[in-house]
Order: structure tokens, then sequence, then C-alpha cells
């Protein structure tokens, strides 16, 4: 459950003391990314080009994307060279 | 108490000075630009300890002002036209985050045409904000009032920031005698720093990120009732002023021989003092007129308003700015004020004084002429220059 239901709940002032990543931003996602791994090459493009920070880079060196927080811009698609993502509609 | 000689500019250096501010953070623009130039010089020269912030606009002075605020410094800007607008989008952030930053705002008109000349257009820009807008007549306002700025604006039960707006060269670059509060005094009116804002040194934390629907209207109505409270509030912020150094200006709207006045006028800033002198000779004529001197603009005082117009047949307002598509500012909010009261007299704007033109005894008198007649619309620009008799709005 939310700790702030009401206007008195909440500080004064509109601060924070936990880092932004408790908010999840990826609900209104369409397509979501998926990684074909048979493809890739581990370039990294991907989560270079990421504006929302939302691929990481496991141990061996792989993409993974943070379901969390990809909002399916689809931009890490568009530039992945050996076309390895590919944009599936969300169910 | 010494007296100086200073001009409106250098009241609000010596307020900003005397308010033993930590953190001061400008843009040079005509007419402000003397204000923050005394100010390095008092910083320079060591007589205030505080650290001036250079910076590439006022937009980025605004987000000095707002960060070091934040985290507990008592701040001054100042700024005038075209430079408040920059800051525009900041000015919210400022009152959304709650901090008490005070800042001077010269009144300069807004280009084009381009004008360097007095006019309201600026901060009346800003009333949407969540400032606090205080509006003065003299340099020995302009300095007091800076001065109740920074003690209303960190007050704990309002935590907003605030601005003191003074008429471009009428009082910024015209020299007044002026009474200089001594360091004692000040420092028993005003608290030693501002309380605690949002942030603390050492401390990860994030202010005014990411909030979703679920509670962004709570945070908005907590900047309306902290503006609320900033009504409640200054009536004892001026009380406090009156005991330690001895001067009153008379809360939000300031009242001149309004007792049995059939016609008030309204006015805000420099054009006051003239318009008292105009009651005064109409007084001297047998004419029952008065004058009302809107200081304070946000928090709007509705309630004196509403206290003035159960007294009065007719009310004008004069504004030095137009609402392109409406009428003047202040007059909308008189309008808007009686509306909900029992009393609703009759009411008249007047728009005069646009870009410096000088609103002079004649100006003023005629706007009294058209009051008493109390025929033609509802706004009425005083002193155009036209060939053909004057299209009337409204």
């Amino acid at each position: 459950m939310n700790a702030y239901e009401t206007e008195e709940d909440l500080p004064e002032v509109p601060v924070a003391s936990v880092p932004s990543d408790v908010i999840k931003t990826a609900g209104w996602r369409t397509f979501r990314p998926v990684i074909h791994l048979e493809a890739c090459t581990k370039c990294n493009v991907c989560w270079k080009f990421c504006p929302d920070v939302a691929i990481r880079i496991d141990e061996q060196g792989w993409p993974v994307i943070l379901l969390d927080y990809c909002k399916g811009c689809g931009i890490c698609a568009e530039e992945c060279k050996p076309l390895a993502i590919e944009m599936v509609k969300e169910g | 108490m010494p007296r100086a000689v200073l001009s409106g500019n250098s009241a609000q250096s010596y307020a900003a000075k005397l308010a033993r501010v930590q953190v001061i953070s400008a843009y040079p623009i005509t007419p402000q630009t003397t204000v923050v130039e005394k100010l390095a010089d008092f910083v320079a020269s060591g007589e205030l300890p505080a650290q001036f912030v250079k910076v590439e606009s006022e937009h980025s002075a605004m987000q000095v002002c707002i960060s070091a605020a934040s985290l507990g410094a008592r701040v001054y800007t100042a700024t005038s036209s075209q430079g408040l607008l920059l800051m525009h989008e900041l000015l919210h952030w400022a009152s959304g985050a709650r901090v008490p930053v005070v800042m001077g705002v010269v009144n300069r008109a807004i280009a084009p045409p381009l004008s360097i000349w007095t006019d309201h257009a600026d901060s009346i820009a800003q009333r949407d904000t969540g400032w606090i807008q205080f509006y003065v007549e003299s340099n020995q306002e302009a300095l007091d009032t800076t001065l109740l700025a920074f003690r209303l604006a960190e007050h704990p039960d309002v935590r907003l920031p605030a601005m003191v707006a003074g008429d471009g060269f009428y009082l910024s670059h015209t020299v007044e005698p002026v009474d200089l509060p001594t360091q004692e005094d000040v420092d028993a009116f005003l608290p030693s720093k501002p309380p605690p804002t949002g942030l603390r040194l050492g401390v990860a934390s994030r202010m005014g990120s990411y909030t979703g629907p679920e509670l962004y209207m709570e945070f908005r109505h907590k900047v309306a009732r902290a503006m609320d409270r900033a009504s409640a509030v200054l009536p004892e912020v001026e009380d406090d002023y009156e005991r330690i150094v001895g001067r009153h200006h008379g809360g939000p709207l300031p009242l001149y021989r309004v007792d049995d006045a059939d016609a008030v006028l309204v006015t805000m800033g420099t054009a006051t003092t003239t318009a008292r002198a105009v009651v005064d000779t109409l007084r001297d004529r047998g004419r029952k007129v008065g004058l009302a001197k809107l200081r304070v603009f946000r928090p709007f005082p509705v309630r004196a308003m509403r206290a003035l117009a159960a007294d009065v047949d007719r009310i004008g307002v004069l504004d030095r700015s137009f609402t392109f598509g409406a009428m003047g500012a202040a007059h909308a909010e008189v309008a808007a004020s009686l509306y909900g009261g029992r009393e609703r007299p009759l009411l008249r704007g007047f728009v005069a004084g646009l870009g410096g033109r000088d609103i002079t005894p004649a100006t003023i008198e005629s706007m009294f002429g058209s009051l008493s007649k109390g025929e033609g619309s509802e706004t009425e620009w005083v002193g155009l220059k036209r060939r053909e008799e004057v299209v009337r709005i409204g």
C-alpha cells in the first residue's frame, strides 16, 4: 500500500529521500523490446542509445532490458546493427 | 537610526545586506542593474560575507537561488522586464519547492516595442507563479518591504518566495532620504537563518521529482494553503517590524481619506503618491474622494477589498498594464473579489502609464471625473493619443 494517502501524509516540501528508481515508469509501454541473443554481438550500442538507462549489461556482457523502466520507444531496436532486437506488441 | 540619501535600487541593496543574505545570484538588466552592482561591491569589500554567483542568464540566477535556498541559505536576486520573463519557468519551481527566495523586481515594460520605462506587465505576468507580490511606492517602502518579505517568506507557516516590485526610474534611479534600520534591529526582526526547507547537505535526496496524478493535486493544495496563511501572518510581521524599527506601511490595502468618500481609486506603486496629492486637492474643493493603495497583490486582500466596498459607492482601479482580451489585472482582481461579497459598488478600470508614460495629477483627476459620472465603458485607457474618439473596451 502507498504510504501517502492524503494531503496530510505528505511532506510540506516535495522532497524524497529514496532514489527515483522506486518509481516504476514503464506503465505506458505498447511494444516491448525482445533481444535475440543468437544475433547479438555484445556491441553495447543498445545500452548506449537507451534514453532511459533501461538496459543493463550482465556479467557475461549480454544486454538485459529492465522492463520496470523501459517505455518501449524502440530506439534500441532501431540502432541495433545485427537486427537482434525485435519490438513485440504487449498483450 | 542613520538617514541616507538613496536611490530605490540602493535601498533594496541595503535591505539585502541588512538581512545578511548569504547567496546572491543575478544577471544585469536595466533598470535593475545597480541593485546587484551595489551588492557586488558589498561582497567585494568584505562588508557582506556572501557568495555572489555570476551566471549567464536570469533563468540560471533563479536556479542558483532555488538550490541555495533549498539547503537553507538566505538568498536574494533582482531583475526586470525580459529578465523576469526568462525566469518565469523557475518562478514556478521556487514556489513548488517552497523556498523563501526574495527578489527585487524593478518594473519595466515588455518588448516589443522595446522600452526600458516603467510598466507593471512584467510582474503582473507572474501573478500565477505562487510568489507573494508586494508593490511599493517609495524608496523607504522598498527597503522596509524587502525586509518584511524575508520574514514573511521564511515564516514556517508560509515558506513561499516573495517579490518586491517598484517602479523603474521613478524609484530605481531617483534618490530620496531613507532611514536605515540598525543592524541590531534587523537582527532582532529576522531570524538568524531561514528555517530548514527540503534538503540537507550530505543527505542524498531529490526535490520536486515525478509525482503521479494520485498526489500532485495535494501538493498544489499545500501551496494554495500556504498563500492563504501568508495573508494571516502578514499583520504579525508588520506589527513586529513597527515594534522594532518603528515603521508600519499599513497592511495589504492601506486607505487614505476614504471616510465618507463617494469614490475611491485603487492604485499600485508610485502612481499612489500622485493620486494622494490629487485626493487632497479634490477634497479641498469639496469632492468626496479617497484612495486605496494595493500594496500586496498576491495573496490578494479580498477581505480588505470587500470591507472597502461596504463603505463606498464607486471604485476605480488604475492598472499600469493590460491583460489583452480582458481588462487590467488589478481591475479583474477587484471585480472578482467583490463579486462574492455583499456590496457591489460601481466599478471602473483605468489603464494608464504604460511604457513609462507619466501619470500626472491631471491623469488621475480625469479618472475621478469619469468615476463620478459613472458613464461609459468598464475600462478606459487614459491619456491615449488618438485622432478619433477613443474606442472604449468592455
